[in-house]
């Protein structure tokens, strides 16, 4: 797994429940307490454990864990410049959602070794989509829950009302089924093209 | 008159939405109507009415800039800087109109030209300076991709900076261990090569003493091992705070010491050193609620007296004048001389 989803996954831990709990959970999964590099890779065993471990501890399912990082990828500080490269992908929310088949190779862009699943936005209708994740081989869904708390948040910085909903997964994709209520429904976060990445 | 207007107008409004950044000129060479993102660029946001030299400096290739000239460079690549600071450079290209949208009333003045500009490389720049949005671009530009990728790449080469800033602190800190020794915390015998070298790397004139305790096997025998560690993290202790930072501290084993030290070149001040760290170690050690007691014998030789500089036999030299010294008692330093050597050539070992 590559060491930016893990990094992400521990500093999430790290700043929302502390340091204490994330002891605990490297600790319940026999793990050592584990400090991620973003450029290296792990093995991906590490980071089903530690999921799982966090869901244990907080006694969650697994999929709201990760609907939380995925929220904590683009709303917190400390990840800012993700959220920066996110809105590159467009001036509104709609805009912003076409703009989503595209992200694997924005990401291969910047981080070549970065491999996302396959994702591809279909759209019912002006106000109306989904979101369909191909996952590979036999590992748990995640990448599903991740997005929908991370369009959640991003829609959030848009000023876009919406209600998101993960349909569940079966075999090789997940679905996640968008309704936009309200294109600009709040103010939003400004986006200066030329603003440094904090 | 109002045909052409009216002409101008339409392709004003064709261009704002295909080449934001373009000027759509006059025969003159006046400004007729600027793309929104050109607007953005100008004093004033209106660059209407200027004339083209007035905003723009040409300078590739070089050339007057009346209208005549620029029409004879048309569908070149021309490099343009604003007047105005911060005096951004752009790129452009300019096309003549076909004579009947620009030309005047009469058709006989020249006809005007489009001009197309671009940021080209300044464009990070660019779009801070003048708070440039997405609109600014055509739909069909590159230019977000670009500045996408630009940050894309700031931020990965952030963090494998940060990650070198890492390595390289764990790389120090083994390099550091390597030589040093884990007991005391003085310097290892790895570290003796590299400091002689440097030594005569440098031209320094340095004082080499070789030290050895006396009692030390007895502390080992009589109070066990933990004792004997506690003597040598005491006598390393005081062999520090009685020597100078540049100078260098070796343990080379078991109860040996060999001390680099710079700039000391005058037998008495090293004799006055030796006396007070002999005097040092022999003052008795705290161990538990004992008070352990051990002395040191110290040999050194001055590189001062070795033409070429051969730290070999200094060492070795040292070595004599510590078996001098062992030989005529217990805390005794003494300096290697030519008549020691001689006297300790049949020594054994």
């Amino acid at each position: 797994m590559h060491g930016l989803i893990n990094q992400a996954i521990e500093r999430f831990a790290r700043a929302t429940y502390g340091n204490g709990f994330w002891e605990r959970v490297c600790r319940r999964r026999n793990l050592p307490v584990l400090t991620f590099e973003a450029m290296q890779s792990y093995d991906p065993e590490v980071t089903e454990a530690l999921l799982d471990g966090m869901a244990q501890v907080l006694g969650k399912p697994r999929g709201e864990v990760l609907e939380d990082i995925g929220t904590f990828l683009v709303s917190s500080p400390s990840t800012g410049a993700l959220r920066r490269l996110l809105r590159f992908g467009g001036t509104g929310f709609v805009d912003f959602l076409l703009s989503l088949d595209d992200l694997p190779a924005r990401v291969r862009l910047a981080v070549p070794e970065l491999e996302l699943p396959q994702m591809e936005l279909r759209e019912h209708g002006a106000r109306s989509f989904s979101f369909v994740v191909r996952t590979e081989g036999a590992g748990k869904p995640w990448f599903g829950h991740v997005m929908v708390g991370l369009l959640r948040a991003m829609a959030d910085d848009y000023g876009a009302l919406v209600v998101m909903e993960h349909m569940g997964a079966s075999p090789g994709r997940e679905i996640i089924a968008i309704m936009l209520l309200e294109a600009s429904f709040a103010e939003g976060r400004r986006f200066d093209l030329g603003a440094r990445a904090p | 008159m109002s045909f052409v207007a009216l002409d101008s107008v339409k392709l004003g409004a064709v261009l704002d939405t295909l080449c934001p950044m373009h000027l759509l000129l006059d025969g003159t060479g006046h400004i007729r109507h600027a793309g929104p993102a050109m607007r953005k660029l100008s004093p004033g946001g209106a660059p209407e009415g200027m004339h083209l030299a007035e905003l723009l400096d040409l300078r590739r290739p070089r050339a007057s800039d009346r209208m005549e000239a620029l029409l004879a460079l048309a569908g070149r690549k021309l490099h343009f800087a604003l007047r105005m600071p911060p005096r951004t450079e752009l790129k452009g290209v300019l096309v003549p109109l076909p004579s009947e949208a620009g030309a005047g009333p009469g058709g006989e003045a020249p006809a005007g030209a489009v001009l197309n500009l671009s940021f080209g490389i300044s464009i990070v720049d660019a779009v801070r300076d003048f708070a440039l949005t997405s609109a600014d671009f055509a739909a069909t530009d590159l230019a977000i991709e670009m500045l996408y990728l630009v940050e894309a790449k700031s931020a990965a080469m952030e963090e494998l900076r940060r990650l070198n800033t890492r390595l390289d602190g764990a790389r120090i800190e083994a390099l550091e261990a390597s030589v040093t020794d884990k007991l005391t915390g003085l310097r290892n015998r790895r570290a003796l090569e590299p400091v002689l070298t440097r030594m005569a790397e440098t031209g320094t004139d340095f004082a080499l003493m070789h030290l050895d305790l006396d009692h030390f096997k007895g502390v080992n025998d009589t109070f066990g091992h933990a004792a004997g560690d506690a003597v040598l993290q005491a006598v390393a202790c005081r062999l520090t705070s009685g020597t100078r930072d540049r100078d260098t501290l070796i343990r080379i084993g078991g109860d040996e010491f060999l001390l680099v030290l710079p700039e000391q070149s005058r037998t008495e001040a090293v004799a006055d050193l030796a006396h007070r760290l002999t005097g040092e170690i022999a003052r008795p050690i705290p161990y538990g609620d004992r008070r352990l007691t051990v002395s040191a014998s110290i040999g050194a030789s001055l590189s001062r007296g070795y033409d070429p500089l051969d730290p070999v036999r200094m060492m070795h030299d040292a070595d004599t004048a510590l078996y001098a010294a062992k030989a005529a008692g217990r805390g005794i330093y003494r300096l290697y001389t030519p008549e020691l050597g001689q006297m300790g050539a049949g020594r054994p070992g």
